[in-house]
């Protein structure tokens, strides 16, 4: 998804790409890569890093295609060689990213508790006036091409490493939450969680750039 | 329904990972507050702007090793 152009059913490429097709790994190569590093920076440090990381998945894809059995799909096959290449390098630079069990960072509310109105108000728990979401124009040239596309990377580069890994291969990448859950080696509750937290987070975001940026709302939310 | 907690569910409501009781319970909030209508549909616009994103690659430099590695590799 996301942009990526039409690929050819995985037995088609599988073939190609053992029959040293180069088209077509220029073709996997440029529709996934760029998922990819988004992916290898949950694990490392560095840009540079993630762009090495992804360089060494793609050498072990290219060594290992022989050799690929076809139980998962192709591209799973390839991320789940760049999560454990990722995993390994992130270890050596002592950034480990724990993902079995919930960090308390990770734990309670995901919108700023002031937005509603407090226990001893009427409607507690409802918005609070002047805190409800207000209206956007998010028209769908300016999320393509505009500043928009800009905000939600940066967003995304900005959050925590376990947040951003399961967001990136949910809504980036468009894998379902079973696999993520395979993939990633969390439960399915703790999956929801940190998807949670990272939309809304995201979310966030977008409401401060789309509705001129309350500061008061902003710097609550996000902090 | 609060609207405190009904903005905890929405992602649980989009995977389908909400208990029956609790499906009801959050349908019946959103039926009644436009302001918790406006958080789900921003919600759901902001995964769909995300899946809009054709994220940056690698480098040319990257890139061009790799596709002497793929051509070295299959023509050894």
């Amino acid at each position: 998804m996301a942009g990526a152009r039409e690929l050819p059913p995985d037995d088609v490429l599988v073939s190609r790409l053992r029959e040293g097709h180069e088209e077509t790994f220029a073709l996997v190569l440029d529709s996934w890569s760029g998922g990819m590093m988004r992916l290898a920076m949950s694990f490392v440090s560095t840009k540079a890093s993630a762009e090495e990381t992804v360089q060494d998945t793609w050498l072990a894809v290219i060594k290992g295609i022989g050799g690929f059995e076809g139980r998962s799909s192709l591209k799973t096959w390839v991320y789940r060689i760049l999560v454990n290449t990722a995993k390994a390098r992130g270890t050596k630079e002592s950034r480990t990213v724990p993902l079995g069990s919930l960090l308390t960072e990770e734990e309670g509310p995901t919108v700023d508790p002031s937005r509603f109105r407090g226990a001893g108000e009427p409607y507690a728990g409802h918005w609070a006036v002047g805190q409800e979401p207000q209206p956007w124009h998010l028209p769908e040239e300016q999320v393509l091409r505009g500043e928009v596309r800009g905000v939600i990377a940066e967003a995304i580069d900005e959050l925590p490493p376990r947040l951003r890994a399961v967001l990136v291969l949910r809504d980036v990448a468009g894998y379902g939450s079973a696999e993520v859950c395979s993939l990633l080696a969390v439960s399915a509750g703790n999956q929801r969680v940190l998807l949670h937290r990272a939309r809304a987070l995201l979310r966030g975001k977008l409401e401060t750039y789309l509705t001129g940026a309350h500061e008061a709302v902003a710097g609550r939310e996000l902090a | 329904m609060n609207c405190d907690e009904f903005v905890e569910l929405v992602t649980d409501f989009l995977e389908g990972a909400l208990s029956e009781e609790d499906e009801q319970r959050f349908v019946g909030h959103l039926a009644e507050c436009a302001k918790c209508e406006r958080y789900l549909d921003q919600f759901r616009q902001t995964i769909a702007a995300t899946g809009e994103l054709t994220p940056d690659g690698i480098s040319s430099d990257a890139r061009g090793l790799l596709l002497n590695a793929f051509r070295d590799w299959s023509r050894p």
